[in-house]
């Protein structure tokens, strides 16, 4: 039900940081231990089940990761994967229906006015005002009849009743992710609510929806000082790839997203070679699999949906994007980075964990201990997606009375250090520590755990590069850090977007009363 | 504990079939023959709990499944109990406590040492304690252990630290208008409690850049000899864990308790407030009352009204607000009950600027109908399984089962609070619903906050007949200096 929140912190284990002499527990071990209580399976149809059983207490966590997001919608219709994801939660043929046959007549009536509306809507020259208000009333009508035959929020009644906690779920530019936790007695229960919604979304209350969408991205986005000034960074860094374009969608078009174009995304994506199901809990695989298999068997088969062919040529020329206005100000730089695929990924995470990890990280004891310029100061990479070349991104907060113009020197000279000389050894030791350390302590969640799983099965097609990546974390050098560092922070490989604070501008403050006299106290 | 569905089960356990077609569907309600096996057997892992002599309580969690040893000191008096003319002094003290380091080793040091171990040792201020807590991995358990005891007792406050923690508040002040949805939460808060009240009076440039280093130094020495509560959770030796903590804290002189509070809490005015912000295009509507203290006997009713308002996706707030008008996508809320003093009663919805009024309306419609729309059993039915067929969540890790007794040890309630709760959630009929909405829900009482862009919201907020619209003003007081000049 949310886009993903603009993170100024890295998402999941992806980031998370490493090691350790001090560490019992070998990685061979963790491994072997998982290797024991994590089954996978692939269906037919090309779905993978994933169960890590974990029996601490009687419940499970789930996450069914659908390797399609934003960055997949089409020309003109951005938006559309998240506007799908709040669909799913929206029931189907048996689920949140008086009456499905006669509902799917009034559907399918809503979708014919939607259009018809529409279309006089886009024209370019004679848009006939009158009809346009006829066809808007249609429009209106046909919803209300169909809105009768809903049950509404059956599907998450449902879930919650049984005792779902946390129930939601996030769409990214590169993925959807569906989960809840719940007592372990409702797994059968909630494989046919999941596996339902993947297979039969019936596309409900889908304008009424677009609208919560439409205040998903008031909220986020226009009505947020950071969020506009994302919006505008990632924008400006791309010119060709998806990366570029806004991912909760553009208003003018999220706002004429339609149920049909919903359901088409669904329908190439939605296929069992695109989808991951990971449950970790009190659930015995010998037991639920066979279950599991009945119900997720039922998604269609359907080819992988072909991949993405835009690649985002090699930026040659710095870029900046100012905004002056009344809020406190704020900088922020990213430079293009390969995907995570890259052998040098683990080098772009040691250098984010030098420059921001803690209070011993480079920025905050240069720009916030010593300099005392920023509050807060940090480098961290992906973003704004991992699948595709990503940026890697600073960032710093100055304090009252300072400029992000002395944010961007700072920073630069930080960088400019990584580049001239070797880190520390304690440096990259700390990077390799904590890494191991964090990993280990994300093992105890199950629904985090749930969602690295599904995420590494995807990713790289084994659950196991979760533990395996230690050894690339381990194998980065001084010389690797240098090189990279070289290699990605030049000028001509930047974007930076800062905002300058404007004074403010005599508005009508007391407008929103009708003239009324407010008095300030 | 679901009965309904267990009973229909019984004899449908192996007969379900999909039906792939949408025939009779509607009436299959396949859901409902969908077996509930019973659930596995489960006992919450308690904490040991130790009382020693001088009042301080330790609490051992033992947990082997991953190599880690956290702990925690949790100490009575926070920011409500600070002087008003040096509002933020807890926060500041919660920063440079751990930023300052002790006599043996600077904070910078500790820094160093601890993150070469992905170890750490923090510390915070909050409302009404502030805390020192830690974590390392099991082998580094006793090196780490001995910081934090020598930051416990033997802190050294000093100027520098300070000053930057002055400077990161006086940041966060500079900033606090900035963001439309933290406006309308501490402004509504005001108007509950009062600008001035303990909870919700804000730091501002001129009381931070009051507070010193003996300040800091004065309230440490104030609060160290509270009744302090240590916790411990990890892969560690019971006996050996115990003699440590008992080595550390025993030779210490009889806990002082903190001294009552008498807050006095009036509620709001009732009317109809505005905060003008240019820069959005949806308003934050905040609908606000005094709420309850976790003490009074009805909340397990009115923790069940809540969830029939605003609880979850089949709430009266959610189903109206969101799903039938698409008013808005945040929307939800409620009465709430805090361990020692009133909450508040708070709902809350954001909508795009043109629709301010129709949703305002929406949602005091949905308050006001706590009273005049009768709860059905159905609702009270759907309530109760939503509560408690999730409330095993409250304890099924180790972690929130100790986080849980340390609260209640806290704020001085039994240590089975949960059991009882739960069981008196069980027995709320329709009848206590009916009575606690006619107790506590009155509309006339409510306040009602919208922050947004002025001219945009057409109809203007008069529509909503809710008296003269008050402007608040938020402007951040600047003092003459910046703060970082005035101190020591």
């Amino acid at each position: 039900m949310q886009k993903k929140v603009s993170p100024w912190f890295w998402k999941g284990f992806l980031a998370l940081t490493l090691m350790a002499m001090a560490v019992v527990v070998t990685q061979a071990q963790d491994l072997k231990s998982f290797e024991q209580r994590i089954t996978t399976k692939v269906l037919p149809n090309g779905l993978t089940l994933l169960i890590c059983e974990r029996p601490e207490a009687p419940v499970f966590s789930y996450t069914t990761f659908v390797d399609a997001g934003d960055v997949n919608d089409p020309s003109g219709e951005s938006g559309l994967a998240h506007m799908f994801e709040h669909l799913a939660f929206k029931g189907t043929s048996e689920i949140g229906t008086k009456d499905y046959a006669d509902e799917k007549v009034a559907l399918d009536k809503v979708e014919a006015a939607n259009n018809a509306y529409e279309a006089e809507y886009l024209k370019a020259v004679g848009r006939d005002e009158k009809k346009l208000a006829v066809l808007e009333q249609n429009f209106k009508e046909a919803q209300a009849e169909a809105h009768k035959y809903v049950v509404p929020n059956q599907f998450t009644d449902v879930a919650e009743r049984n005792g779902a906690e946390g129930v939601n779920a996030e769409t990214g530019l590169d993925d959807t992710r569906y989960f809840w936790s719940m007592p372990e007695n409702r797994l059968e229960l909630w494989a046919w609510l999941e596996s339902s919604r993947l297979v039969d979304t019936v596309p409900r209350e889908f304008y009424k929806e677009r609208n919560v969408v439409i205040e998903e991205r008031r909220m986020r986005t226009d009505s947020s000082p950071i969020g506009r000034l994302l919006e505008q960074f990632v924008a400006t860094a791309y010119v060709a790839h998806n990366y570029g374009r806004s991912s909760i969608g553009w208003p003018s078009e999220v706002s004429q997203i339609t149920a049909t174009e919903a359901m088409d995304f669904h329908k190439k994506y939605y296929v069992g070679a695109n989808i991951v199901v990971a449950v970790v809990g009190d659930v015995k695989a010998a037991d639920a699999m066979p279950m599991l298999e009945k119900y997720f068997g039922r998604v269609p088969a359907g080819p992988k949906p072909e991949e993405m062919t835009t690649v985002e040529p090699k930026q040659f020329a710095e870029k900046t994007v100012t905004i002056r206005e009344q809020t406190q100000p704020l900088y922020v730089e990213g430079y293009h980075r390969p995907d995570y695929r890259d052998p040098d990924d683990a080098v772009y995470d040691a250098i984010a964990d030098i420059m921001s990890n803690g209070r011993v990280s480079r920025l905050y004891r240069s720009l916030v201990r010593d300099q005392q310029i920023a509050a807060e100061s940090a480098g961290f990479s992906p973003y704004p997606g991992d699948k595709y070349p990503g940026l890697f991104v600073f960032y710093a907060y100055p304090l009252p009375e300072h400029t992000p113009a002395e944010m961007r020197d700072a920073i630069h000279k930080e960088i400019e250090k990584l580049k001239a000389a070797d880190v520390t050894d304690e440096e990259l030791q700390m990077y390799k520590t904590r890494t191991r350390a964090d990993l280990l302590r994300g093992l105890a969640d199950n629904q985090g755990l749930a969602n690295s799983l599904a995420e590494y099965q995807t990713r790289y097609g084994d659950w196991r590069e979760l533990f395996l990546q230690l050894d690339k974390v381990d194998k980065v050098t001084k010389a690797d850090i240098r090189r990279v560092a070289n290699q990605v922070f030049v000028p001509s490989n930047r974007t930076s977007a800062w905002i300058e604070t404007a004074a403010p501008t005599a508005t009508a403050g007391q407008a929103a009363t009708a003239g009324k006299d407010g008095g300030a106290q | 504990m679901k009965r309904i569905i267990q009973t229909s089960l019984v004899f449908a356990a192996c007969a379900f079939v999909f039906s792939s077609g949408a025939i009779h569907a509607q009436q299959a309600k396949p859901w409902e023959k969908i077996p509930i096996p019973k659930l596995h057997e489960f006992k919450p892992h308690q904490p040991r709990r130790i009382e020693l002599k001088n009042g301080i309580v330790l609490f051992l969690q033992e947990d082997h499944e991953l190599p880690f040893v956290s702990g925690s000191v949790l100490i009575p008096g926070g920011a409500r109990d600070e002087d008003a003319a040096k509002a933020g002094l807890v926060g500041l003290y919660g920063q440079a406590w751990r930023t300052s380091g002790t006599a043996k080793m600077s904070g910078d040091a500790m820094d160093d040492l601890l993150e070469a171990k992905a170890a750490h040792v923090e510390t915070e201020g909050d409302e009404d304690s502030t805390s020192l807590s830690w974590d390392s991995l099991k082998g580094d358990t006793d090196q780490v252990f001995g910081l934090a005891m020598d930051l416990l007792f033997h802190p050294q406050f000093s100027a520098e630290k300070l000053q930057l923690a002055q400077q990161q508040v006086a940041t966060g002040i500079v900033r606090r208008n900035d963001d439309e949805g933290e406006i309308a939460e501490r402004e509504s808060a005001k108007l509950v409690y009062g600008a001035n009240s303990p909870y919700t009076r804000q730091p501002e440039l001129a009381t931070i850049g009051a507070v010193t280093v003996d300040d800091l130094k004065a309230w440490h020495d104030r609060t160290i000899g509270g009744k302090l509560i240590v916790s411990i959770a990890g892969d560690f030796n019971p006996a050996a864990m115990e003699a440590k903590l008992r080595t550390a804290f025993e030779g210490l002189p009889p806990a002082k308790p903190m001294p009552p509070r008498h807050d006095s809490f009036a509620g709001p005015k009732p009317g109809l407030s505005f905060i003008d912000k240019e820069d959005v295009n949806q308003s934050d509507i905040e609908i606000v009352g005094l709420g309850t203290d976790r003490h009074n006997p009805d909340v397990p009713a009115i923790a069940i009204m809540n969830e029939i308002l605003g609880g979850g996706f089949a709430s009266r707030l959610f189903q109206k607000v969101r799903t039938e008008l698409g008013l808005a996508y945040s929307v939800g809320g409620g009465m709430s009950f805090a361990y020692d003093h009133p909450a508040t009663f708070h709902v809350a919805a954001l909508t795009k600027s043109a629709t301010t009024v129709d949703a305002t309306k929406a949602a005091l419609a949905e308050i006001a109908g706590l009273n005049t729309q009768p709860f059905t059993d159905e609702e009270l039915a759907r309530a109760k399984e939503n509560i408690l067929n999730s409330f095993l969540f409250r304890y099924d890790t180790r972690d929130k089962v100790l986080a849980e007794r340390v609260r209640l040890e806290f704020y001085g309630y039994p240590a089975n609070y949960l059991e009882t709760y739960k069981a008196a959630l069980e027995k709320v009929s329709v009848a206590d619903l009916n009575r606690v909405a006619k107790k506590y829900i009155h509309p006339d009482k409510l306040a009602v906050l919208v922050v947004g862009n002025g001219p945009e919201i057409k109809p203007g907020l008069d529509e909503l007949k809710l008296g003269p619209v008050q402007s608040i003003d938020i402007t951040i007081p600047m003092p003459k200096q910046p703060p970082a000049e005035q101190k020591q």
